[in-house]
């Protein structure tokens, strides 16, 4: 019988190891044994002490933690995604699992009989020898190094295994480049810089058959090609260093450092067997490091335009977390943390659009702009939560609408798709730039932004006041000021449109009841949690927005700084608003830190988990709340509707 | 005693009174004890009359995995052909391929369903394709209970002015929203599998408080 399933899972399995040393026959045999299982986030597949799976699993979609407890501590062991193997406790030993494997994010796994594979495992030494492996490095045993094979050596950088922070940071091993970008010795100088600028490197090894003989950094073509000495078309080998240095794999960080340091180098090459002789293993370089260190902005801007896969960036927005962690740990200012996390995420976002118009046949046929929206636009987002972005491009005569829209909408499905891949989950609502609704030319949005304001229903308030907060995120920024002008050309003395917005802005009452308790969700799922973005943040944010749009400031988004904005230009308020840019910092940074802490959106806040001052610096918060909405009942003369 | 309704029965055979008597069991409420059928079926084309079934495919899914040793993939030579949708899946008319005649595969089909919860994409075009081949046998409709995963999928959006629910979301959409490879759409187990994968993926979503039951899906 025909069976398309298993030969799809086999098509999977037959990229990673050790399923790719599998015969043909016996993959497709373990195949049809498979099962698939899918996890939400959060949930565990297995705790310690329970008793082993029949199976072991392979990651197909998605993340799994293996994490220990350690003095009441969350450790994560080892971090495994797409591809890699886990679970293997069973296929070794009858005992109890060891450790914990909780869903990072949504995750599908294939589970693998044990009793079909561990026959194959027996035949097969080099299946057997990989298994052994990857179950020492999911464990952390410290014997199993002892059996350090060949196989572990085809696995991808080891990075994932850092702990940052970890005081023996410095003796771990450093992180190793397999993808080395290597040029033989009769490679022009020319040829050798297009290749660098292509890849994006800052080096290149010379190597013949394998093994280094030279190295080549930018530098060299500043001292010795700028300056006249050799000219492009001279074979790379005359300005190459010579030799390089090299050093056996298992070098740790320190010892790399201290090498880098004494040659003045930034690279140190890793051979078969530590010296110039033996084949070229990988690269260890002094960018790797920082970036294995997690804690460097710098050098992770720098990964991110560097980043040359989806999967590499989903890597670096993991270190952007363990960044943010740090910072907040630290109690570094809540604005220099926006704006860096805002810039890495913003750079995240362009290297994207970036790679997906190059992923296009064609060009863009026309200028266009991506526009950020709501709290990635106000530089408010630290935690990874929606999409919600839209696309403006330029005017095109009538017959050519339909198919530049086609276009842009292609190119937008593409980059909605690997921002989700990367960890920002689908807009619920579809607000984003893949909607036909939300990618529109200059005109269309104009004339979309007047319906919107001519004649202000509830839902045209909302989307108002999500477009109203719109950061540019790639293109044109001639299309986005342009549209930004129709706006406040629009709203200008309009006192209606500010009536009914400054309505929807007092529709959530402040957070605070009347016995000065906290007003927490009477029903649905979170029942008795309190939810700080509705009850706190959106009330403060569309309060901002709403008070900077009747001054008619552009440019800045943020909801601190539109408040400062506006203690500036009415003096006789300052204190209230600078109280409320004070309140909307605090209320971020608390979302922040109990989102971190519950691996979620940090919105439902359990009162009870709370401390006392955490309490009080929440009811202050409120106060300026309850404050700058009475201004707004008063200013734009809302009338209370139900 | 014989009353009408028992004669009536003994004049189907044997393997559909088999498969009729696994209806007296009393089913579980419980998703994780429930069997369900994930199917596909592809088509000579679109008319429930004039059309008829090329090829069957299904997964199995039980304690919310799919189970790839529990499927079913049977092709069917037919007399019918329709050159139009040849060229969406690919099944042309005496393809070398092993084939059944279309009882043979209804029968297998039968056996293997049992009395499990049948899950599939629009699920009321395959339910109508295999209810025409049993009338064409002599025989009365499906039995089992039906999901979609259409309306399923409707189930995990928020509810917005701004979005239109009642959207017949097509299979490539939710596969793209849920990062399901498409490779083998339009091969009936192919399509089976995609929507399995989706199917679980949803249970997840609509599974929010931990408590969800079978009883809920079918008010979707």
């Amino acid at each position: 019988m025909k069976n398309t399933i298993a030969s799809r899972i086999a098509d999977f399995l037959k990229n990673y190891p050790p399923f790719n040393l599998l015969q043909k026959e016996d993959l497709l045999s373990i195949s049809k044994n498979v099962k698939v299982k899918y996890l939400e986030k959060g949930k565990t597949l297995f705790a310690e002490g329970d008793t082993g799976h029949k199976r072991f699993y392979v990651v197909n979609k998605g993340a799994v933690s293996l994490e220990r407890i350690n003095n009441d501590k969350r450790e994560t062991i080892d971090k495994c995604d797409e591809g890699d193997i886990f679970g293997l406790r069973p296929l070794f030993a009858k005992e109890n699992y060891l450790i914990n494997a909780i869903a990072d994010e949504e995750t599908v796994l294939y589970a693998i009989p044990i009793k079909k594979f561990k026959p194959l495992s027996e035949k097969n030494k080099e299946v057997g020898s990989f298994l052994i492996q990857s179950f020492a490095s999911n464990t952390r045993n410290p014997y199993a190094e002892a059996h350090k094979g060949k196989l572990i050596s085809e696995k991808e950088p080891e990075e994932n295994q850092f702990q940052p922070n970890n005081n023996l940071f410095e003796l771990q091993p450093a992180p190793v480049t397999r993808k080395v970008i290597m040029a033989s010795p009769e490679t022009t100088i020319k040829k050798a810089a297009q290749l660098m600028r292509r890849k994006k490197v800052g080096s290149v090894l010379i190597v013949e058959e394998n093994t280094p003989k030279g190295i080549v950094t930018d530098e060299d073509f500043r001292n010795m090609v700028a300056t006249g000495v050799f000219s492009i078309e001279t074979p790379i080998s005359k300005i190459m260093s010579s030799p390089v240095i090299c050093y056996p794999r298992g070098i740790t960080i320190a010892q790399a450092q201290l090498t880098m340091m004494k040659h003045h180098i930034n690279h140190v090459c890793i051979t078969e067997d530590g010296t110039p002789n033996t084949k070229v293993v990988g690269v260890v370089s002094e960018h790797d490091i920082m970036v294995s260190e997690g804690h460097n902005p710098s050098v992770l801007m720098k990964a991110i335009q560097r980043s040359s896969s989806t999967n590499e960036l989903k890597k670096i927005r993991h270190k952007i977390t363990l960044l943010l962690k740090g910072f907040l740990a630290s109690n570094i200012p809540l604005n220099h943390i926006s704006k860096i996390i805002f810039e890495l995420n913003d750079a995240t976002i362009k290297r994207i659009i970036e790679r997906c118009i190059k992923k296009l046949p064609t060009p863009p046929p026309c200028d266009f702009t991506w526009i950020a929206l709501g709290s990635q636009a106000r530089k408010e987002q630290l935690l990874q939560t929606d999409q919600d972005n839209a696309l403006i491009f330029e005017e095109v005569p009538q017959e050519k609408l339909e198919e530049t829209r086609a276009y842009f909408l292609e190119l937008s499905r593409k980059v909605n798709k690997r921002l989700n891949i990367i960890g920002y989950e689908y807009c619920p609502a579809e607000m984003m730039a893949k909607n036909p609704n939300y990618c529109l030319s200059l005109q269309e949005w104009k004339q979309q932004f007047t319906n919107w304001i001519v004649d202000p229903g509830n839902d045209e308030i909302l989307l108002c006041s999500i477009f109203f907060d719109f950061d540019i995120s790639y293109g044109n920024i001639k299309l986005s000021n342009e549209l930004a002008n129709h706006i406040f050309s629009l709203t200008q003395n309009n006192k209606k449109f500010y009536s009914v917005m400054g309505a929807t802005t007092l529709r959530n009452p402040s957070p605070l009841g009347f016995f000065r308790q906290f007003l927490v969700e009477q029903n649905g799922e979170n029942k008795d949690f309190f939810d700080i973005k509705k009850r706190a943040i959106t009330p403060i944010t569309d309060a901002a927005r709403l008070l900077i749009l009747q001054h008619q400031v552009r440019n800045i988004s943020n909801t601190a700084e539109r408040f400062e904005k506006l203690a500036q230009l009415e003096p006789n308020n300052k204190d209230l608003f600078l109280a409320c840019a004070y309140a909307s910092k605090v209320l971020i940074k608390f979302r922040t830190k109990q989102g971190l802490k519950n691996r979620n959106s940090g919105r439902y806040i359990d009162l009870e988990n709370l401390s006392k001052e955490e309490k009080i610096k929440l009811k202050r918060c409120f106060k300026s709340i309850r404050q700058v909405q009475e201004l707004i009942k008063f200013r734009f003369e809302v009338t209370p509707y139900t | 005693m014989l009353n009408i309704f028992k004669n009536k029965r003994e004049d189907f055979p044997d393997f559909w009174k088999k498969y009729e008597a696994k209806f007296q069991e009393k089913p579980s409420k419980e998703i994780e004890h429930t069997r369900f059928v994930v199917f596909d079926t592809e088509t000579t084309g679109f008319d429930l009359i004039k059309d008829r079934m090329l090829c069957i495919g299904a997964v199995g899914i039980t304690n919310k995995s799919i189970d790839v040793a529990d499927g079913f993939e049977e092709y069917i030579s037919q007399e019918t052909f329709n050159p139009k949708t040849v060229k969406i899946h690919g099944i042309i008319q005496n393809e070398r391929i092993e084939t059944l005649q279309e009882e043979e595969a209804v029968k297998a089909f039968l056996k293997y369903i049992g009395n499990s919860v049948l899950v599939a994409h629009h699920a009321g075009f395959d339910i109508g394709m295999l209810n025409q081949a049993l009338a064409r046998m002599g025989l009365p409709k499906l039995k089992n209970k039906v999901l979609d995963t259409v309306k399923l999928y409707r189930g995990t959006r928020i509810i917005s002015n701004l979005i239109n629910r009642e959207r017949n979301y097509s299979l490539d959409e939710i596969a793209e929203t849920y990062h399901i490879d498409i490779k083998d759409r339009h091969t009936a187990a192919g399509d089976a599998f995609i929507t399995a994968v989706a199917f679980i993926t949803i249970l997840g979503k609509l599974n929010t408080d931990n408590k969800l039951k079978l009883k809920k899906l079918f008010r979707y």
